[in-house]
């Protein structure tokens, strides 16, 4: 038995501790997907259709072949019932569903659809092989625009539906055109929520071996969710769930990218099962922009009925969602994700959302950092400023009129959330003070007064999300298949170190880390002797992985319920071990004392090991010193904060720069205040990229135009600035570590942000939005639209 | 075929590599150095960044045979195995200038590219220099943070 080390330095809930993750990270041995380099591996090429939308007439696949190092060729005939994806989500009854072949058979859907699959012994000989290989095409028209796409008569996506409609989801919750009538003012805008490349870091990346002694095979893949994507690829591929481990190493970054099953990873076991080799795949950037999901797409149509007096009375939100050409795991439910939230942090009385799901020839979209809820704080934070504009009212003043106040929680919202706790006074009380918030509206004024050419604009964002997915009775009664619950073993090893098992899979948000501060402070064991194990099926068996910031708000709750679990028995044996009622036996900082007697001791290690020894048990206890649980959530968790931005826009280039961004953020109790605010910088960034600089564009043949890094614009270093971050504390009440969810609010809050600040610049010249992302053009067409009377 | 000598990581190392093998290739493949990542496809990503006899380059965009005769640097190769981080390295994870780790290779290298030129940068300074590098977890806060912060150690430990 090794010394055992008492922790002598308080809690470690709440300490800023830095990352356990880096050592490895920042010298250059991390463990990504593409440095496996197995014997004898294939490697395997995938060649895309260049067109949006077309018939496959022939392939001719015999160059190819003859190129020294291709072993094989497949097409669509070598697998023609193969799914390469499939949708855990069918939103509501009358949906209509895609099958997304692993190879097309007869038709390619968008640009990029997989047509052709090489393997070859070498990485650069799989890739060259791509070129010999002759497809013969015949053109069907692209279905690009989703409106046009609802037409009578519009070319159809998927033939056998008569219709490129996937379905109409509606929520009418109150009676929105009673309020409508007693409205004075009915506010109405169409706001564009365009379409997102994810883009972490680390392009997808997969390897499947089988392993030789067993029919077992290994997939490792750069994906967020090992445990949901096993299930999946047993049930598309048929072999066996018990014979697939699957494991997601290092991470690079997901956003939702990497919660999907794509056929590169089904189609990487099904061959390498066939070929008893091991077969391995990586993206390039390039395929990443049209071979991997899409994020945002829709098109919302937003009223708000609102009185003289600036009440807000009822929202209407009809949406328009782009598909792409298939549904993928979550595509149809990503928008529906967002319906409870459309009334953000408003008290109303009524909320009608409609949201019709539309088949076009586009890369499919689906989750992506916040999926459904930026979308709909975007709508609501800016129709609340257009509402505050038309009444002539302050921004603020609006908000603080109709948000509901610290004193009404829990409050439960028209949507039907109960929302348990909340201090959007005190979050924006702070916000203003760190922003300067009444020194920049007098420059404004003054810059206003003085026709300054480059005006400066407030924008406000007072958000609040929904963490922690999910109740499984919840997710059940939205049609979705999957529970929403989390797993977690505590394993005190004979040594006294520990092994924390963990169905979360992170992929930079630091588990390893925060996992060690929750179970230290409640195991008391230090931080240094807890190994986090995550993602792989084979080691963490049970597991809804990391998506929809659900890894703290619903994970966290299984680590304390296993620690504590541990602890009891622990104190089981050592009463016995001190000859003492269990009852008389206190716990602290890792030491078991029997109460007034505190030399009377031992520690949880010790324990461990007369657990391992099970020499002197208490009668009928198993032996080994272990805590497990799994939590299904009761609700969700409610995250807010106020945001604040500001704009300086050149009225004669269109420019526009961000010259301060205050976030204060309220996630509840902080585990790790330094990984805190790195999540609230990353999402900021993201969210502040969709506003000024990214957006996928197509032409109107269904072409990707923004089809690599050089054409989509990911902001760098010299086109953000620094942040002003802060927070308010206000526990969760539905979460027993009092913690909410903090991975996706920066980028829900900060969209509606900035564009808010940036038409408050514009206001006096009369516009009204301002397309994103607010590129020069974009604002200097909405300038002059605005000027010429029409709308942007 | 084409015979180089090249020291990597303190190792003196002769090949035969094809003409066309990019160099962050026969780091990754040959040679099995997988610290260095691949980012992207059109040289816009800075992950897959090196030291080149000192100066910051991406190794997707050169040639293994254009480094041959040179002495090339990797994020393996600037802390001696078991010795101490470079100041750039535990700034980084001083400042929390890292969260998934990809871009980590390629930033820290391009940061002390960066500070051997410019000893003492501004925030914008260190802005403009970081260009080439993208990072999509930690919205650069921190990196920037961290690039200062360890301009101020090495500033120190220097005179
Ligand atoms: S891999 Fe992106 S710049 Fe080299
Ligand atoms: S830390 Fe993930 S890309 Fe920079």
């Amino acid at each position: 038995m090794t010394e055992t080390v008492m922790r002598t330095d308080g809690a470690a809930i709440g300490r800023a501790d830095r990352r356990k993750e880096d050592a490895r990270l920042l010298t250059g041995r991390t463990n990504w997907t593409d440095n496996i380099q197995l014997p004898g591996t294939l490697h395997m090429a995938t060649l895309r259709s260049s067109m949006a939308h077309a018939k496959i007439l022939r392939i001719d696949t015999s160059a190819a072949l003859a190129l020294e190092g291709v072993l094989h060729v497949y097409t669509g005939r070598d697998f023609p019932e193969l799914a390469g994806s499939t949708c855990v989500w069918p939103v509501t009854d009358d949906i209509r569903m895609s099958h997304y072949p692993a190879i097309c058979t007869d038709e390619v859907k968008y640009a990029g659809d997989v047509v052709a699959v090489v393997i070859a012994n070498d990485r650069s000989v799989a890739a060259d092989a791509l070129d010999l290989i002759d497809v013969d095409y015949e053109h069907l028209p692209a279905v690009v625009d989703m409106e046009e796409a609802l037409k009578p008569g519009a070319p159809l996506v998927h033939a056998d539906m008569g219709t490129n409609e996937c379905y109409v989801a509606r929520m009418p919750c109150g009676d929105y055109e009673a309020v409508k009538a007693r409205a004075d003012v009915v506010v109405k805008r169409r706001f564009i929520n365009q379409r997102l490349i994810p883009n972490p870091m680390e392009p997808r990346s997969v390897v499947a071996a089988p392993m030789g002694m067993s029919d077992e095979i290994t997939l490792w893949s750069a994906t967020q969710i090992p445990h949901v994507l096993r299930v999946l690829l047993a049930l598309l591929t048929g072999i066996p769930e018990n014979n697939i481990r699957v494991v997601a190493p290092d991470v690079g970054g997901g956003f939702g990218a990497k919660l999907q099953i794509y056929r590169e990873e089904v189609l990487a076991l099904v061959l390498a099962k066939r070929l008893g080799k091991p077969v391995k795949w990586t993206e390039t950037r390039s395929e990443h922009m049209v071979a991997t999901h899409h994020g945002r797409d829709q098109i919302q149509d937003i009223e708000l009925a609102v009185t003289k007096d600036g009440t807000i009375l009822g929202m209407k939100v009809d949406l328009l969602a782009d598909m792409g050409a298939y549904l993928q795991i979550i595509t149809p439910g990503t928008p529906l994700l967002g319906m409870f939230m459309y009334s953000g942090i408003y008290k109303m009385e009524a909320l009608d959302f409609t949201c019709t799901g539309v088949y076009t020839t586009k890369t499919p979209t689906d989750a992506y950092r916040g999926a459904g809820r930026p979308e709909a704080t975007y709508a609501i934070e800016r129709i609340v400023d257009e509402a505050a504009a038309e009444l002539g009212m302050e921004p603020m003043e609006f908000r603080r009129k109709n948000w509901i106040t610290h004193e009404e929680f829990p409050y439960t919202q028209i949507a039907g959330l109960t929302y348990d706790t909340g201090n959007y006074e005190a979050a924006t009380a702070r916000a203003i003070e760190l922003f300067g918030y009444d020194e920049l509206r007098a420059e404004q004024k003054a810059r206003r007064e003085s026709g300054d050419p480059v005006q400066l604009g407030i924008g406000i964002s007072t958000f609040t999300e929904m963490c922690g997915l999910a109740p499984s009775r919840t997710l059940g009664a939205l049609k979705y298949v999957a529970g929403g619950w989390e797993h977690c073993t505590i394993r005190a090893l004979p040594t006294g170190k520990i092994e924390l098992v963990t169905g979360t899979s992170p992929h930079g948000q630091g588990h390893e880390t925060a996992w060690s501060q929750i179970a230290s402070d409640i195991i008391g064991v230090p931080v240094e002797d807890i190994e986090v194990v995550h993602g792989d099926t084979g080691r963490a068996p049970y597991g809804m992985d990391t998506y929809g910031s659900r890894s703290l708000a619903v994970g966290g709750q299984a680590i304390k319920l296993a620690g504590e679990r541990l602890v009891e028995k622990a104190r089981l044996i050592a009463a016995h071990q001190l000859e003492a009622n269990p009852d008389d036996i206190e716990f602290t900082a890792g030491t078991y004392s029997v109460k007034g007697d505190p030399e009377k001791s031992t520690t949880i290690q010790a324990v461990a090991f007369e657990a391992f020894t099970a020499h002197n048990l208490p009668d009928g206890m198993e032996p080994t010193l272990s805590g497990e649980s799994t939590v299904d959530p009761l609700d969700f968790s409610y995250p807010h904060g106020t945001h604040l931005a500001a704009m300086e826009v050149d009225t004669e280039t269109g420019k526009v720069t961000l010259r301060k961004y205050v976030a204060v953020d309220d996630c509840g109790v902080q585990i790790n205040p330094m990984i805190v605010e790195g999540q609230v910088h990353g999402g900021l960034a993201q969210g502040i990229a969709q506003a000024m600089y990214e957006g996928a564009l197509y032409d109107n043949d269904g072409n990707l135009l923004t089809g690599s890094m050089g054409d989509y614009l990911l902001p760098s270093a010299a086109d953000l600035p620094s942040f002003v971050t802060d927070r308010t504390v206000t526990p969760s009440t539905t979460h027993p570590l009092g913690t909410k969810g903090i991975g996706e609010a920066g980028a829900i809050a900060s969209t509606p942000a900035i564009i808010n600040g940036v038409v408050d610049a514009l206001r006096p010249l009369g516009v009204t939005d301002v397309f994103m992302p607010a590129s020069p053009q974009n604002v200097w067409r909405a300038i002059q639209n605005a000027q010429a009377g029409g709308a942007r | 075929m084409t015979h180089i000598g090249v020291t990597v990581d303190g190792t003196h190392r002769h090949a035969d590599v094809e003409p066309r093998l990019l160099l962050v290739h026969w780091l990754r493949e040959d040679l099995g150095l997988v610290g260095t990542p691949i980012g992207c496809d059109t040289s816009n990503c800075g992950a897959c960044t090196v030291l080149v006899d000192g100066r910051s380059v991406k190794s997707c965009s050169v040639l293994a045979v254009q480094v041959d005769g040179k002495e090339v640097t990797t994020i393996q190769g600037l802390t001696v195995e078991d010795g101490e981080w470079h100041p750039v390295q535990k700034a980084f994870k001083e400042c929390h200038g890292l969260q998934c780790g990809y871009c980590t290779p390629g930033m820290v290298l391009a940061s002390v590219d960066l500070l051997s030129e410019n000893p003492d940068p501004t925030e914008e300074e260190i802005r403009q220099g970081l260009e080439g590098n993208l990072c999509r977890c930690t919205g650069y806060h921190n990196i920037v943070k961290a690039v200062a912060t360890a301009a101020a150690e090495m500033r120190g430990g220097t005179s």
